[in-house]
């Protein structure tokens, strides 16, 4: 979302708007949810950090609503548009989210032919982005995508062309659905809800947590984006290599076999790299998923 | 001259560039980091010329620092946060070297609990240190001020280790237009460090920074120090009236934004400054006679200044982005004592504790802030300090506790 974020930043910028752009880092992990902020004006921006009004959000996964740290919902009103990459129709996104704004979809299957991987979202949100705000042109787009990625290969470059571009041709009637925000008027604002904090025994009030193990509880297997799968009949058993390897301690012996927890798996693929015999497959998520109810309806 | 799209931390390692640094040891730290990784990869290109050299430690770090300015060459270094408090006792100790170089702080709320996002705790643990502070608002601050703060660690009459500070996040991840100036222009600015006294060669043995015994020459050496921190008010103003001259930007020692014919004023300093800004020109088009303050300078602290600015307003709120546990914000006591006892002085002077660990500042809270002020001068009675914190936030706060099975019998009623 950082490349997206200065793709989109860099066109603002070439078409001579006052440009902010800023990712914005939780957790420093791998597949954490991640999300950067543009703002763009003819004058000058005083407003920094987060956008509390957003008149666009972009959501790169369709996994990400379901996520209350990726907070894509946060500050969307009647007048934001939503895009989302999916699989799914607006509607359906519409319906499950309880939206009334407008939401459009970039269906996910315009990227796959090249490539299942994440490298191409950041230039198919800036495309799908450029193209809703209604005062990007193509060829500052395909020029802010080569600035941008200029350190990439030539290969990697035009590819990414290809799949912004094609986000952007893709959203042709959505052309200007984006309308800039008034921000906060302070006549008669409404006043915030400050509280008073009440004094709490530290033991309450210290940063502990004393639940046991609710790291459990969060099913970080969500942040995958790709899939170990281990071969049975490749797999030597050699179970203290993986499992000692795994940051996430996601891989559980039993009977001297390992086996992934799939909900705590990040997809960091150490495994896949330790693994002595090379017996772990590397899947795309959604391909895998698709897999997954193939089967379960085959079981039906 | 170009305008380029740059973060706080890029437009940071411009200005080390731009100022021809001889020597940069650094150690990295999030969100700093960025800075010594743009700056190894210029020494690396040899766009740059001098040495960039990896220490074990801040501590170590800044020592060298230290050291490396006393021996005449320009010195840049670059921290944040654990780091500037790992760093602390060599902080106060190079500052008594009474040698100049220029410091970075990428401002990140202290631990414990740890987190990633600004407040101004960790850089004002370094307040008392004899180290001098400019605060940035903007990423051509950032650039700007470097530039700005070789000449004033430089000055003779100075003589003292600048820290520049911008906040993590809001200024060293946020890309915005900056202008880069052309390296002959800065060059005529800030020339080549006259090193003067400073000197340490082969063969001509001298001892700095020498221990002492006995209150009278450590009083004599540290009341100097102040001295000079004091004087550095007057260089300051020297060096950015040049700085306007020839830049055509103006960064004074207190940033005025419409205080002139305001009733009721913000002071606040940092990059969250630029918001209170916008709550301002709204205030105004809703005929609100607001105006706000930002000390660039916290070390020497412009009093007169600020006491001028403020002579004869109604109503003061400071705004401060720290918290000193069991007293309140620290711009508060200072602003207040500035302003005690003085004729004209504000009779209402309101304290808010906000944006501690990132934590964002909405446009209802700075209209707030000039009502509750306004409110007190027209009542005559001043509200208790007040965290800026929702009922919304004590809800989500309360949410994680309850996954942390905090036993709910320990939070009593909610407020």
């Amino acid at each position: 979302m950082k490349t997206a974020s200065r793709i989109l930043g860099r066109a603002f910028f070439a078409e001579g708007f006052e440009v902010q752009d800023a990712p914005r880092y939780g957790a420093e992990r791998r597949g954490a949810p991640i999300f950067a902020y543009v703002r763009a004006a003819r004058e000058a921006i005083n407003e920094r950090g987060i956008i509390t009004t957003p008149d666009l959000v972009v959501v790169a996964d369709d996994t990400l609503p379901a996520i209350p740290a990726a907070g894509t919902l946060a500050g969307v009103d009647d007048r934001t548009v939503l895009l989302i990459i999916s699989r799914e129709p607006a509607d359906t996104w519409r319906s499950r989210l309880n939206l009334s704004c407008s939401v459009v979809v970039i269906r996910e299957d315009v990227e796959s032919p090249v490539s299942e991987e994440m490298p191409f979202k950041g230039a198919v949100c800036a495309g799908g982005a450029a193209h809703l705000v209604g005062v990007i042109p193509r060829p500052t787009l395909a020029q802010a995508i080569e600035r941008e990625l200029d350190s990439m290969p030539a290969a990697m470059i035009e590819a990414n062309l290809e799949h912004g571009l094609a986000a952007f041709d893709q959203l042709a009637d959505h052309a200007g659905a984006v309308q800039q925000g008034v921000g906060v008027s302070a006549d008669n604002p409404r006043p915030p809800q400050w509280v008073d904090l009440p004094l709490q025994p530290a033991g309450a009030a210290a940063p502990v947590i004393q639940a046991a193990a609710t790291s459990v509880e969060v099913h970080t297997g969500l942040w995958r984006s790709v899939r170990p799968v281990i071969d049975d009949e490749r797999c030597v058993g050699c179970w203290w290599v993986c499992s000692t390897f795994c940051p996430d301690g996601a891989i559980e012996v039993r009977d001297g076999r390992p086996h992934i927890d799939y909900e705590h798996c990040k997809g960091c693929m150490v495994c896949v790299a330790k693994c002595p015999p090379h017996a772990i497959d590397t899947i795309p998520e959604h391909a895998a998923q698709q897999a997954d109810r193939e089967d379960h309806h085959r079981d039906a | 001259m170009t305008r380029e799209l740059l973060t706080g931390n890029l437009a940071a390692a411009w200005g080390a560039r731009l100022a021809r640094v001889d020597y940069v040891p650094a150690f990295p730290i999030t969100p700093q980091t960025e800075i010594i990784e743009t700056l190894s990869d210029w020494y690396d290109s040899g766009v740059m010329a001098g040495r960039l050299v990896t220490l074990e430690s801040e501590h170590s770090m800044i020592t060298a620092a230290g050291a490396a300015a006393a021996t005449g060459v320009r010195v840049f270094s670059a921290t944040s946060s654990q780091g500037l408090l790992y760093g602390m006792e060599m902080i106060y100790t190079v500052a008594g070297w009474r040698v100049p170089f220029v410091l970075v702080n990428v401002s990140r709320a202290l631990a414990a609990p740890v987190t990633l996002e600004p407040d101004h705790n960790d850089i004002l643990a370094a307040r008392d240190s004899g180290m001098l502070q400019i605060h940035c608002a903007n990423c051509q601050e950032v650039l700007d001020s470097l530039l700005i703060a070789y000449r004033l660690a430089e000055d003779p009459r100075v003589r003292l280790p600048v820290i520049v500070n911008l906040d993590g996040f809001y200024l060293s991840f946020t890309r915005e237009p900056v202008i880069i100036p052309e390296p002959g222009a800065v060059d005529a600015f800030l020339p080549a460090f006259d090193a003067e006294s400073i000197r340490f060669r082969a063969s001509q043995p001298e001892s700095q920074a020498v221990a002492v015994l006995g209150g009278s020459p450590y009083s004599y050496f540290r009341y100097e120090t102040h001295l000079a921190a004091l004087e550095a008010l007057k260089v300051y103003d020297e060096v950015a009236a040049d700085f306007t001259a020839r830049f055509g930007r103006s960064h004074a020692a207190v940033e005025d934004y419409r205080c002139g014919d305001a009733e009721i004023v913000l002071v606040m300093m940092g990059s969250f400054a630029t918001k209170a800004r916008e709550a301002v020109e709204r205030l105004r088009d809703a005929g609100v006679a607001a105006g706000l303050l930002r000390p660039r300078l916290l070390r020497p602290f412009p009093a007169d200044r600020l006491r001028e600015y403020l002579a004869g307003k109604r109503g003061v709120a400071v705004i401060d982005q720290n918290l000193s546990m069991g007293k309140g914000g620290v711009l508060h006591s200072e602003i207040a004592s500035a302003l005690y006892g003085r004729k004209d002085a504000p009779p209402v002077l309101t304290s808010f504790i906000g944006g501690l660990g990132g934590r964002d500042i909405s446009a209802e809270e700075f209209y707030e802030m000039v009502s509750v002020t306004r409110e007190a001068a027209d009542s005559g009675t001043v509200p208790p300090p007040r965290l800026l914190y929702t009922r919304d936030e004590l809800r989500e706060v309360r949410k994680l506790q309850t996954i942390a099975r905090v036993e709910r019998s320990e939070l009593g009623k909610e407020p």
